[in-house]
Order: C-alpha cells, then structure tokens, then sequence
C-alpha cells in the first residue's frame, strides 16, 4: 500500500466522521488561529513602521552643522552655525550629485505665536524651500505650498500643519485666510496632510515659510542666513549611500574639511533619527501566544483522545485488515495518517478563522493585522505535526492488536 | 505426490490462562491437496476454531509444523505472517467484515492495495471478481445498500481477488437466511469446480454436507476425516 493509498483511506476516515473530526480539531483549530493572528498583530505593526519610515522619507539623508567651540567647550552636534543656503543650492547640482534627487534647507527653527483675530496658537515656525515638500514625503491636504517665488520675493505667506491649522481655525478651511506672525500678517496659502509623529515630534503642530521670509522677518542675529539641517532625498533608497557620498564629498569641499576628521558637519540618515517604537500592544501577543500554545496542547490530546476511541471502536477494522495482509507497520501508518488529517483539518480551518479575524480586528483596532503567507504554511505545518505527534500512541496501539482478538470483537 | 495446499504435522496448540494450561489443540495432522473442497465439523469448544486461525495463519502452533503451499509458516513473525495470508488466503467470514464506508470495488480491492497493486489494475481485477460473483452491476454500492447475501458474495469476490491458494471459510452462512445461503453455497460449488482449493469451518451439517471431505474435530484432536463423494450439486 503506497502512501498516496494510506492518505485516501485516511481522508475517507475523516470524512466519514465529519462532525466528530471537526469538533476533535476545534482545539487545534483555536490554537492555529491564535498563532496567525499573533503573527499578523507583530507583522501589521512593522509593516506600520516601514510604512511610517518611507512616508517620512526612507530615503533620506539629514545634514547637521558641526559642533562650535567656545572658550574652549566644545558645544556638541548642530550648535556651529556653518551650513548655509548655498550649500544646499551646490549639492542640486546634477553634476556632482546624480544620485540626489531633492534638497531642502531648513531654517533654524523659532517659537511664535501664530493670531487669528482672537484666537492664538504657539507652535514652531521653520522656513524652508519648495522642495521640502516632496524630499520630507508629504502631502498637502489643501491649497498649494511654498514656490520658488515666493522664496525669492520672500513673500508673507505660510503652509500650516494639520493640528496647527485646526487649532487656530477649527473645522474651517484656512486657506486664503491669514495669521499674524510677529505682528506682521501672513497669507495662509495651503494646510498638510497628517503623517502623524515620531518619536519626538509632532509633525502636524508646525508653520511653514518661504526660508528667505524666515531669515528676514523671524530670525534675528548675525547668522541668519546660517540653516539649522539641510534635507537631502536620493533618488532611489539604493542609492542612499551614493547620496551620501556625494553629499560628504560637496560638503567636504565647500569647508575644507576631508572626509572624515575635522568636518564641521555630520550626514545622518531617516531610519537613525526615527525610533517608532511598535505600537502593537505586546500584553495582547503575549496572551495570544499563550492561548495558541494551550490549546495547541489540548487539542493535541482531543486527537490522541479521538484516536484512541476510534481505534476501539475499529477494532474489527484493524482485524480485517490484519487478516487481508496489514502488516503492523501498515496499520500504524494508517492510523498516523488519520491523525495527520485531523491535524490538518484543524490547521486550515485554523488557518481560516485566524485569517477572518484579523480582516475583523481591522476593524476594531487601529493596529493593522498582516497577512503571511509562509507563517501560514509553517501553522498548517505545526497543525500536521500536532496531529502525527499525539497520534504515535493510539497508532502504536492499533499496530499491536492480534488480528484474532481484534476479528472476535464485537 | 503433488505439493500439497496444507500439511499440518502434530500441530498443538496451548493457551495459558492465568496458571490454566488449556491445550486446545492436541496434535493435529492433515493434509489437503490443492482443488479440494474440505468442510472442519466441531461442536464449539472443540478447537475448530482455533485450527481455523492457525490454517489462516492468523496465529503459530505451540508446537508442530504447518507447511502452507509448500511454506514453512509455523515459525514465522507478524509481519512475514501478513504477508503469506495477504498472498495465499482469502478470507470470507461469518459478519461478512466489510468496510462499511467502502464501496463494494473498494472492498474488494483492500487486499490488493495491501499487495502494493496499482491503482488500475486493482480496479480490473476487483471489477473481474465482482464479476465472478455476479455482482458487476453493484460495483459502487456500499456495504448497507446490499443484501446480506449480496454482502457475503462481495466477500467472496474479496477473498478471491488476490487469487490465493486458499480459500477459508469461517462459518459462512452464520448469517444468512436459507436462501442466501444456499446462493453463497452454489457459489463455493462453483469455484471448487473451478479447481480452487476451499476450506469451510462450519458446525452445520448441512453445509458440510456440500464438501467433497468432511473432517470432524473433536476435543482439539481430529476425530474422523472422510471423503462424501456424494456432494450436491454440479
């Protein structure tokens, strides 16, 4: 009898006790289910954070100015003043960085308060260049965003975020209308689309202007023509370390430093700055893993339990075919199968149920549930394995029945 | 002398209850040629049953030879075991033991799926068998939609699906009303005609009385073996 035999008889088995073997492997069922949907939970959530990394610009380098040295105390990454507009205008050039494929200067920052007639909000006001836009990843929600005019006339307008724009306007469209910034009032001329937060900042409470407008009206002192970070986005996220070459290499020689040593500046990358931490609830996995684990158990021995009923009440079975010329090993072999089957039986019922309830819990909870196709086939695998593992005994006892005894029995 | 089907030599058989020695058989020899067609008589307890299990190679003599078709298989373990019954015996016993999720084709072609047959040519030979025994129209029925007779003459089909040395019979028509036994009769009539070699445990005068050969087991000795020539029948 070859396999392909074994495993029919074992299917017509199984079958022929439908509600038997589908209750005998709701435990293996339930256990498999936990299994996809724990595995869905921690797969949705770093999906979540690639996504959240991409959309923030995977591909992006951050240039920060070196430290600067006072009286002799040296003042860490970002407090040197030395990166300028014009570095970020040379490291455009196409020429001598062909893997850049956007750059955007960021002016130093500065809390203001932003009016609506009574209504006033304090959040931080950046400017920046009309790349920013597309280099940081971002959408607009309405209206449009700084343009290269309005960098070079230094025009009063500003681009608000999300929670900014709510804040001072409510539930009105703000765009068209203007705020006061420093006394001075400024055009509202588009308003971004959430992109949530990272670690340390929220990305939706920020004014944006033209960085000409922010070097003349709201930075004061001697350098503020000096940018906080300059933004680099490179064409491709294979090319990141091209860019970043490249970059180094521009900056390098712009201020005489060579790579390396003395640079007064530091290239850093997306994924080094943003730590999202998984939001996946871990109390939650770790009560599914348990659920699996237990029931994975219990319906193991719900098989063992069955099978072992079944070889009794077959004993005349395993008789008869003892007498027709099953050897042992044949019997055993049958008996294994069957169990294998009610493993699998569970395994892909299991394997549906968990897959329903992760569409469900889409629903229900913000963590997106992923779907894994190899996970799914490792679960159907463990189900096979549970049915065969629990199924060595009651198998081992039917193998060892006398055909006499086992043909007299009623 | 032509090899003969069975040669049983002084075989004994001794079961151990408790610290009961209880000697079920007490030495029996006998042979039978092939194309015979013997009826074992015994009142139950007399060991009748215990010959047939030791003859189906279902269980060893304590002691004694038992030569099957020529084989040795009184020393043989289960597996070995299996596989002399699975290729020399075919079984039809008293419950008919059919599998009752089966079809009739199925039924049959269990012992030929045992023999490593292929898939086509176990349906061929199921389907010749079933032929056999007039039933080629009742190939898909399963077990419950067939008469008792119907039931018992798939099993003879299944015990002659492997084309054994033997047919063994235990108690056939146990089971059967008088019509359908006479039906599963007439047909063990015909495959002696035939020339198989049948071999019928019974305890019903009657039906010994179809055999060629009646042997009569007594308190696990052979107590009489006589030719009935006058045998009915064709």
């Amino acid at each position: 009898m070859n396999w392909a035999d074994t495993l029919r008889n074992g299917w017509d088995a199984i079958r022929t006790h439908k509600l038997r073997s589908i209750l005998t492997s709701l435990g293996i069922l339930i256990g498999i289910a936990a299994v996809v949907l724990t595995v869905g939970l921690g797969q949705g959530a770093q999906q979540q954070v690639s996504k959240q990394l991409s959309a923030l610009g995977g591909n992006l380098l951050i240039v920060s100015p070196g430290s600067s040295t006072s009286s002799g105390v040296r003042g860490g990454f970002g407090t040197a003043e030395t990166l300028t507009a014009a570095d970020a205008t040379a490291l455009t050039s196409k020429a001598a960085a062909p893997d850049v494929s956007g750059v955007a200067p960021v002016s130093q920052s500065s809390s203001q308060s932003l009016e609506n007639g009574s209504t006033n909000w304090t959040t931080t006001v950046v400017g920046t260049t009309d790349q920013w836009l597309s280099v940081r990843g971002r959408t607009l929600s309405s209206g449009r965003f700084i343009t290269a005019d309005d960098e070079k006339s230094a025009a009063a307008v500003v681009v608000l975020a999300s929670d900014t724009a709510s804040e001072l306007f409510g539930p009105l469209n703000p765009v068209g209308q203007s705020v006061t910034i420093n006394s001075v009032p400024y055009e509202v001329v588009g308003v971004l689309a959430s992109a949530g937060s990272d670690s340390t900042t929220n990305l939706d409470d920020q004014a944006i202007v033209p960085l000409n407008t922010a070097e003349q009206r709201l930075i004061g002192g001697s350098n503020r023509t000096a940018v906080a970070n300059i933004y680099i986005k490179a064409t491709r996220d294979s090319r990141l370390s091209a860019a970043y070459q490249e970059a180094t290499g521009i900056l390098g020689f712009r201020h005489a430093t060579t790579s390396g040593s003395s640079s007064d500046f530091t290239i850093t990358t997306q994924q080094s700055v943003i730590s999202t931490t998984s939001s996946v609830n871990s109390t939650l996995t770790d009560l599914l893993i348990g659920i699996a684990a237990l029931s994975l158990i219990v319906g193991g021995i719900g098989v063992m339990n069955i099978m072992l009923v079944s070889v009794k009440e077959r004993t005349r079975e395993i008789g008869l075919r003892k007498a027709l010329g099953g050897t042992p090993a044949l019997i055993r072999r049958q008996f294994l199968s069957e169990a294998s089957m009610l493993g699998l039986t569970g395994g892909l019922l299991g394997v549906g149920a968990g897959v329903g309830a992760a569409y469900a819990l889409r629903s229900v909870i913000s963590n997106p549930v992923a779907i894994s196709i190899p996970w799914i086939l490792i679960a159907i695998g463990v189900a096979v394995a549970i049915g065969i593992g629990f199924g060595v005994y009651p198998a081992a006892r039917a193998a060892r029945l006398s055909p006499i005894d086992a043909l007299r029995s009623e | 002398m032509a090899e003969q089907v069975i040669e049983l030599e002084q075989v004994r058989k001794i079961y151990q209850t408790g610290s009961v020695e209880v000697t079920a058989l007490g030495g029996v020899s006998l042979s039978i040629a092939p194309g015979e067609y013997v009826a074992i008589m015994g009142p139950s307890g007399s060991g009748k049953s215990t010959l047939m299990h030791i003859l189906g190679c279902l269980d060893v003599p304590t002691s004694g030879q038992y030569l099957l078709a020529g084989e040795d298989v009184s020393t043989m373990d289960e597996v070995e075991l299996a596989e002399v019954r699975n290729r020399r015996i075919g079984f039809v016993f008293q419950q008919f033991n059919l599998l009752p999720s089966l079809t009739a084709q199925r039924n049959v072609e269990l012992p030929l799926s045992y023999a490593g047959v292929g898939r086509d040519e176990r349906a061929r030979r199921a389907q010749a068998a079933l032929e056999r025994v007039g039933l080629g129209e009742r190939m898909d029925h399963r077990p419950t939609q067939l008469s008792g007779g119907q039931q018992q003459r798939v099993a003879v089909a299944r015990a002659l699906a492997t084309d054994p040395a033997l047919v063994l019979a235990d108690e056939p028509t146990g089971n059967l009303d008088s019509r359908a036994s006479a039906d599963v009769l007439a047909l063990f009539d015909e495959l002696h005609a035939a020339g198989r070699t049948v071999v019928l445990i019974t305890h019903e005068a009657e039906v010994a009385q179809r055999a060629r050969r009646v042997i009569n087991i007594r308190d696990g000795l052979v107590a009489s073996d006589s030719l009935v020539g006058a045998g009915v029948g064709t």
